[in-house]
């Protein structure tokens, strides 16, 4: 693994023997620092019953399970995937209209040898970088850049790559006086016309309207415990249930889960995760994305505009008529 | 003419020009009113050490650092119909004219040329605020088309650097009908599918961002930059009330969405050749999509197959 297990800062409840177990070889670590104490054995018989461990918990994720993993703070964010896939990137800001909105970054760059243009939304890292990023939640603005970018790409023929990862659209007055909804529209039947290719990767969260306008993609991946849902279990819980302690029962009910959707036939593609969530080795995480990612963007670019273009609406179509036929 | 403007100040003129070669070394920044010598000045293209403040330049001294060896080619414009309306304020248009035109050494405020950036072939315009306060005229106009035009014959990319005070009063409504015919001249590059970039400079205002100047496909400008549609002091003067702070200011324009990017004139000439290489070279070189092509399955990833796992490799083993 390319990561060091000890940067770990945050543990998920599920995690706790785990986060005992690394808590065990840290203090080994320590104690031998100062007593000159051989720890090897200690040590390696430890961290193999964490991988262990690690594997075994990973494997059963509940619904429930996933949505915490996918929120995990140290998952790698949009920005990540940039800095560790794209060369040459360039961000491009701006909706021309009322701002230039954070919680969607985008711009252009080479991926593979590509020029292309990536659109993702960005949680951010620590406190200060969340509230600029606003948590990931986008306003009118943040679509209607998208929505620029994309006829920029049409323009040129850039195929189109957007990570997914947002709890949903920003719910405000000013967004909403300044027409989220028709943002959100737009944005997604600009993901519908473009003649370029566009591949999406639900990274952690997809949440609701806020994702599908920036994820009515050819392809779409989701990542191995990555969410992608109508609502988040806990608004579900609180409309259907009554009673937001019912998150847990609602993540079942709503199918979210990367394994789910696959068999709906909602997204075409899983990638799986580092033994342990992505938030363990982000390093490894965004190789092994690119290493998926390359040859599927080779397929599409080798596919004409028009093709491209019926292909994806073609495949949305087909989502609802097939599960009733 | 009294005695006193005819005799006594070309005098002092004399005097306080005999004491300024001295100080000609140093240039005093007009934002922090500190000294720069000359030579720091023009090392640094004109961006002052102490406050970032960046000077005004002329469109030679852009082009000189701009170009692949400070190589390019002047375009000679078409002669623009000279003062059509016969226009006179306190002077007459056409002795307005012929003063820029002495002072700037140039026909009008648009200077049009090509040349190669990072070994791409581009069209440059760029206004001088020098001209006239860069307004807009027919032959900025006629300069604005000629560029478009030479972009399209070259099948290369246009970059514009704007500095304008708006549109020439003095040639009246014609002056506004620039604003159409540089969009019509804009958009027939972009059909013709090539990048239209365009770097916002001290000041941009008035017919000039209303028209060519901010409907770029990218869209930079220099740090502090003024730009707007109307100017600070007449919104000031019918709203009556004072403006936000760095209001029309490039950063703030940034915040609002206007910009991609606010971005020092030291780094323009990198941040151009980047572009130009992510909009004109669109594939992998030969070399790398030969090498990839050989060890890696191509997915059937139009069609989504539902009996396969759809997994791919486990990373950990
Ligand atoms: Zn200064």
């Amino acid at each position: 693994m390319g990561d060091k297990m000890t940067g770990m800062n945050t543990f998920l409840d599920f995690e706790k023997p785990i986060a005992e177990l690394e808590g065990k070889i840290k203090e080994l670590h320590h104690l031998s620092d100062s007593d000159h104490l051989n720890i090897v054995d200690e040590v390696t018989r430890l961290q193999s019953k964490v991988e262990r461990l690690l594997k075994q918990t990973y494997a059963e994720l509940t619904p429930w399970q996933k949505t915490q993993v996918a929120r995990h703070p140290e998952r790698p964010h949009s920005s990540d995937y940039i800095n560790g896939l794209i060369e040459d990137f360039i961000p491009l800001a701006g909706d021309r209209c009322f701002g230039e909105d954070r919680a969607i970054i985008s711009g252009i760059g080479r991926f593979q040898g590509y020029s292309v243009i990536v659109i993702g939304h960005e949680k951010g890292a620590d406190t200060s970088d969340r509230v600029t990023h606003n948590f990931g939640m986008a306003r009118p603005e943040g679509y209607r850049k998208a929505v620029r970018l994309m006829s920029l790409a049409d323009r040129f023929g850039l195929p189109v790559i957007t990570f997914i990862d947002t709890p949903g659209a920003y719910p405000g007055v000013g967004a909403e006086e300044r027409g989220q909804a028709e943002a959100i529209a737009r944005s997604t039947e600009a993901c519908l016309n473009l003649r370029a290719p566009l591949i999406s990767v639900i990274i952690g969260e997809g949440g609701s309207g806020g994702a599908i306008a920036l994820a009515s993609a050819n392809h779409v991946i989701m990542l191995e415990n990555a969410i992608y849902s109508v609502i988040s279990p806990e608004g579900c819980a609180s409309i259907l249930w009554r009673n937001t302690d019912k998150a847990i029962d609602a993540a079942e009910s709503l199918r979210l889960t990367a394994q789910d959707l696959y068999k709906l036939q909602v997204i075409d593609e899983i990638v799986q995760e580092p033994v342990g969530g992505a938030h363990r080795a982000p390093t490894d995480m965004i190789k092994h994305l690119g290493e998926t990612l390359e040859p599927s963007l080779r397929t599409l670019v080798n596919t004409s505009g028009g093709e491209l273009r019926a292909h994806r609406r073609q495949k949305f179509l087909d989502i609802g008529a097939s599960s009733k036929s | 003419m009294s005695w006193l403007t005819n005799f006594v100040r070309p005098k002092i003129q004399a005097l306080v020009n005999r004491a300024q070669i001295g100080d000609a070394l140093w240039v005093k920044c007009a934002s922090c009113e500190q000294m720069i010598f000359h030579r720091d000045l023009a090392e640094r293209q004109k961006i002052c050490p102490h406050c970032n403040y960046h000077m005004p330049i002329k469109p030679a001294e852009r082009f000189a650092v701009l170009f692949d060896e400070g190589a390019y080619q002047t375009i000679e414009l078409p002669v623009a119909d000279i003062d059509p309306l016969k226009f006179r304020d306190r002077k007459r248009y056409s002795d307005r004219l012929k003063e820029a035109q002495k002072k700037t050494d140039q026909d009008d405020a648009m200077v049009v040329v090509h040349g190669t950036i990072g070994g791409y072939r581009t069209v440059v315009c760029a206004l001088d605020f020098n001209f006239m306060a860069g307004s807009m005229g027919v032959a900025v106009g006629d300069g604005f088309l000629s560029a478009a035009r030479l972009a399209v014959l070259q099948r290369a990319p246009l970059i514009v650097f704007t500095a304008s005070g708006g549109a020439r009063m003095q040639e009246g409504v014609l002056s506004l009908m620039q604003m159409p015919r540089t969009i019509v001249a804009l958009d027939e590059v972009r059909q013709a599918g090539l990048p239209y970039i365009v770097i916002l400079t001290h000041p941009t205002t008035g017919g000039v961002t209303a028209s060519f100047a901010m409907l770029g496909d990218i869209t930079l400008a220099e740090p502090d930059a003024l730009i707007g549609f109307a100017g600070p002091r007449v919104i000031e003067d019918t709203i009556r009330e004072s403006l936000p702070d760095g209001f029309q200011k490039s950063e703030y324009l940034f915040e609002h969405g206007m910009i991609d990017i606010v971005v020092s004139r030291t780094e323009i000439r990198d941040r151009l050749v980047n572009l130009l290489g992510l909009l004109l070279d669109r594939q992998p070189t030969a070399e790398i999509a030969n090498m990839n092509a050989g060890n890696i399955d191509i997915p059937e990833v139009l069609v989504a197959d539902s009996d396969s796992s759809g997994e791919s490799e486990p990373l950990n083993r």
